[in-house]
């Protein structure tokens, strides 16, 4: 039987190998096995793999599918990426934007800036096709596996059935040499949302069909027009409901039509009539090629839970968003960031198993922030009642003259890295006059340092750190690192961790959130708050 | 913290009323529709408190 890919390729990256476990035998265990090499799966895999805990992932392709899907990447994702070993060449490729134009009909009615502020190392977004954004990942992947990371990704290994035990998963693969099988600890399943492993366990995957259809036109042309976000409802040019433009590296330009709910697809994918539409936005003389055409359908909505025992589930086969507020690969690289650190920990033996339900508590808290606010993104888009119709087009008709009404209008609400406020790993604030935005639960911001190097460096594990500014630490457990810094003449610092307070102490976790933070501390306030945040105490 | 009015606090309510009337003269269905939620759009931000915007959101349902 000769092998069918389901989609061609952008790079091929992982070409398939015979395995030794298809010729051991026997069915051959190992630890931890990701299912999915997207995004989520590879950072999944790489971020286990640099803590020395092997990781290996099954993808059923050889390297990314062609089509962009995700072209905005938001600053945690690149810091997250850069922890990996891959944000650099991200920020480098992607193209660096701030700004965001409305228009409705002809006119501006509203803009935002995502207001660049000093002392981070990574932009608030870049833009970048996601096949690049893979392609860097599986190359950190292959610079880890040389320096001796445990890690391997198995191309053309397409998983077609499972058994779940209590103590692990036993894999069903299929290969172009044919099938084999392996059991594995632990399944991360990365197998994106239409996940097969989901179905496979029964589970439910419930939430909103949006009723309509987007056209996602990528195309080529030499255009001078500013790297901005621009998007029109009810546009002059009449290509769509709405539209949308925004520029990405290698003059490629995406472009969006929303075409209704009613459609023949086949008729719309025509690139003749694609470029009508395209003609009438951008004018008749404008040159451009196609690059990449799709018709997307959006939803929103996500799992129940999703840790099942030894299955755990991260990223779109978990959750899923409509594209507006580019919350899907963002929110699915915190998965990992969060999932990452907990499932190492437990491994090792430094943490009970039950810190993994933290990782479902964590992460649906996000989840549900993520399909908040895509949900709402998307009803302003598309009124789903006559009477959401009239409202949304009384915002737009007022955004012209009432500047109340423009922070109204919704085109999409960018990701931004969810705070765990009432996660079980928190300890209660105890700085009084500290900022909000580094409160327990809330992803760390970045600083620039003295010496030219930035405050997340420092913060890289691989376990907690105590970060002290201008307090004296109290005696310290063994094996955390302390990291002191001078507040004096870093004005960003002050800024973002102390606030209103003289001194603090916080205790940061391997995925550089804030876990608890002191004006003062003691040794038993710290082991507590430590136990605490790796799910040892209530 | 003002909890939503539900007093008499108009100087003038028949004026009101009846500007209220008079802007939708000549007005189509849809024209009404949609100058009525422009209206309810404004006066909700005039109010701004979340908490009397919720409660008048009950008190209309009731
Ligand atoms: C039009 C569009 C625009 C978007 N824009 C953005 C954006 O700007 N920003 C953003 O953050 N997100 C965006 N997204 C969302 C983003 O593309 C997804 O959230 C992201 O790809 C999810 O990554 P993942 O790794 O979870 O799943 P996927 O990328 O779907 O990867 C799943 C992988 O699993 C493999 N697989 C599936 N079944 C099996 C099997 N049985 N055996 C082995 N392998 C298997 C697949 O081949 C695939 O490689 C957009 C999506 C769309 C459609």
């Amino acid at each position: 039987m000769t092998w069918q890919d389901r989609y061609p390729l952008s790079f091929r990256l992982y070409p398939y190998t015979r395995s030794p476990d298809q010729d051991a035998g026997q069915t051959v265990r190992h630890s931890v096995t990701i299912v999915g090499g997207g995004p989520v799966g590879v950072a999944t895999a790489l971020d286990l793999a640099l803590r020395g805990i092997p990781a290996l992932v099954l993808d059923d392709h050889e390297g990314v599918g062609q089509g962009s899907r995700a072209i905005c990447f938001a600053k945690r994702t690149l810091e997250i990426a850069h922890r990996l070993g891959c944000g650099a060449a991200m920020r480098d490729k992607g193209v660096i934007w701030n700004r965001g134009r409305v228009f409705h009909d002809r006119d501006e009615v509203y803009s935002f800036d995502l207001l660049p502020e000093d002392g981070h190392r990574y932009p608030a977004f870049i833009n970048l096709q996601q096949p690049w954004f893979e392609r860097f990942m599986v190359e950190a992947v292959d610079r880890a596996k040389a320096q001796g990371a445990p890690i391997e990704i198995r191309g053309r290994n397409r998983v077609t059935g499972m058994e779940a035990t209590a103590d692990g998963v036993t894999l069903a693969i299929d290969t172009p040499d044919g099938p084999y099988t392996l059991t594995t600890d632990w399944l991360i399943a990365c197998d994106g949302a239409k996940s097969a492993t989901r179905d496979r366990l029964g589970l439910d995957f419930d939430g909103r069909v949006f009723e309509d259809n987007f056209l996602i036109a990528d195309v080529k042309m030499s255009a001078d027009f500013p790297t901005e976000r621009w998007f029109w409802f009810e546009p002059w040019f009449k290509s769509g409901a709405s539209a949308l433009l925004h520029k990405q590296p290698d003059d490629i330009w995406r472009i969006d039509f929303q075409l209704g709910w009613d459609i023949d697809r086949k008729t719309e994918l025509d690139p003749a009539r694609i470029r009508k539409r395209i003609d009438l936005m951008l004018g008749p003389d404008v040159e451009y090629d196609l690059d990449w055409t799709s018709i997307y359908t959006f939803q929103c909505r996500r799992m129940d839970r999703f840790r099942h025992g030894r299955v755990i589930f991260a990223g779109d086969a978990a959750h899923q968003v409509s594209p507006f507020g580019a919350r899907g690969a963002n929110s699915g690289l915190q998965d990992a960031d969060n999932l990452g650190w907990k499932l190492a920990a437990v491994l090792k033996g430094d943490a009970p198993e039950t810190l993994l339900d933290s990782y479902d508590t964590e992460r649906i808290h996000a989840a549900d922030e993520n399909i908040r606010n895509s949900t709402r993104s998307t009803d302003f888009i598309t009124p789903k009642t006559p009477q959401s119709r009239i409202f949304r087009d009384a915002v737009l008709h007022l955004a012209r003259h009432a500047p109340f009404a423009r922070p109204m209008v919704n085109s999409g609400r960018l990701s931004v890295p969810a705070t765990y406020d009432g996660s079980p790993l928190n300890t209660q604030d105890a700085l009084p006059g500290g900022p909000a935005r580094t409160r327990p639960g809330a992803p760390c911001p970045d600083a620039r340092l003295a010496d030219g190097s930035y405050l997340l460096d420092h913060l890289k594990g691989p376990g907690f750190t105590l970060l002290v500014l201008g307090a004296t630490p109290p005696r310290l457990p063994t094996g955390l690192p302390v990291l002191t810094l001078e507040t004096a003449a870093n004005p960003q610092l002050r800024a973002r961790y102390l606030g209103e307070a003289e001194r603090a102490l916080y205790l940061i976790r391997p995925d550089q959130h804030v876990a608890a933070r002191w004006a003062a501390c003691d040794a038993g306030k710290l082991a507590r708050a430590l136990d605490r945040a790796q799910g040892k105490a209530p | 913290m003002t909890d939503l009015t539900l007093d008499p606090n108009m100087t003038a309510p028949d004026d009101a009323y009846a500007a209220l009337i008079a802007a939708h003269d000549g007005l189509t269905r849809e024209e009404s529709e949609a100058l009525n939620a422009r209206l309810i759009l404004i006066l909700m931000n005039h109010v701004g408190d979340p908490r009397v915007i919720l409660q008048a959101i009950e008190t209309a349902k009731r």
